[in-house]
């Protein structure tokens, strides 16, 4: 499969990212350039955390303007894969690729942790590695992190099971203590309607490689070259 | 057709239903300085520009739609703006245009 990962000025989780794609899964990764406006070359595009053009306004205000988003949403449309970690799932918020908005983590902090997380929804490409109900631990890290949408959304969210990934507790209970940013639901990441665009505040790239202490992230990406 | 210019006040506010945590940790803060009869308190932004039109309601139709696209995100956040013409001095023109 062919990833593309989106460089912003300000995006700071892409290099980690195509590390996991090129060498760790062996799949040819290209760094796209946040002005470009061809990528019909890729399967996959992944928009990677960090703080896209500072951020400045509101977290990814700015980015869904650019060339590259624009590109992204026929991308979208067409049934090909995106995937938004971090930044990436508040750009794909403002720009409507994904309902709802992530604001300010209730306790103000900026949280850099490691969560436990259940894997709600397996049915997808990108989570047919999981066991269903599956819990795993991913690193946070955001300050805006507190995913927020209209009663009506989230209704429509659980009714279609578009939550792919809920904070929970060790044994999968999705108890406000285990909530670390005050989100809705203990949303951690959902998709669209379709199932091929997904958005996620934790990081599965750095949960890749052994090396740094935990591989739950990579059944991520391994589950989407399953299947296809 | 005469070009008019405005001054805009735009105020983006969170919506209600929203929690603003940064309010809630203001007016605690208060709070401990003693203004212990302070509630309610939310933070929002607040933006300045000047806009040029040929009337006050092509302008505000146009700030609507530049607070709809990028300076809110009306899922989270309301906004409201204030309109104010800026008088063009003849002298001022004159200058600019020697210049």
């Amino acid at each position: 499969m062919n990833f593309g990962v989106v460089v912003f000025p300000g995006s700071n989780c892409d290099r980690d990212m195509a590390m996991v794609s090129r060498d760790l899964l062996g799949q040819p990764t290209r760094m796209v350039w946040h002005e470009e406006t061809d990528i019909s070359d890729l399967d996959v595009i992944v928009i990677p955390g960090g703080f896209s053009y500072g951020d400045y306004l509101r977290c990814g205000a700015i980015a869904q303007f650019s060339p590259v988003i624009q590109a992204t949403k026929a991308h979208a449309a067409a049934g090909k894969w995106v995937l938004g970690i971090c930044n990436g799932f508040q750009v794909l918020t403002e720009a409507g690729l994904l309902p709802g908005a992530l604001v300010r983590n209730r306790d103000l902090h900026f949280i850099c942790d490691r969560v436990t997380l259940k894997v709600e929804r397996t049915g997808l490409s990108w989570t047919s590695a999981y066991q269903p109900q599956q819990v795993i631990t991913l690193p946070i890290a955001h300050g805006e992190g507190c995913y927020y949408a209209d009663a009506e959304t989230i209704a429509e969210l659980e009714a279609n099971h578009q939550v792919v990934l809920r904070y929970c507790d060790a044994t999968g209970n999705p108890t406000e203590a285990a909530n670390p940013n005050g989100s809705l639901n203990n949303i951690a990441g959902i998709c669209n309607r379709q199932g091929n665009v997904v958005g996620m505040m934790p990081h599965p790239e750095r949960a890749s490689d052994p090396a740094l202490g935990g591989i739950d992230g990579l059944l991520l990406f391994k589950g989407l070259l399953a299947c296809v | 057709m005469t070009q008019q210019n405005y001054h805009a006040k735009i105020y983006v506010t969170l919506r209600p239903s929203v929690l603003d945590p940064a309010g809630t940790a203001v007016q605690s803060g208060l709070g401990h300085l003693g203004y212990d009869n302070v509630e309610q308190i939310r933070i929002g932004k607040y933006i300045e520009l000047s806009i040029t039109a040929e009337t006050q309601p092509l302008a505000e139709a146009q700030l609507d739609r530049m607070c709809d696209q990028l300076l809110a995100n009306t899922v989270v956040e309301n906004y409201r703006f204030e309109l104010t013409e800026i008088a063009t001095h003849p002298e001022s023109a004159t200058a600019a245009a020697g210049a």
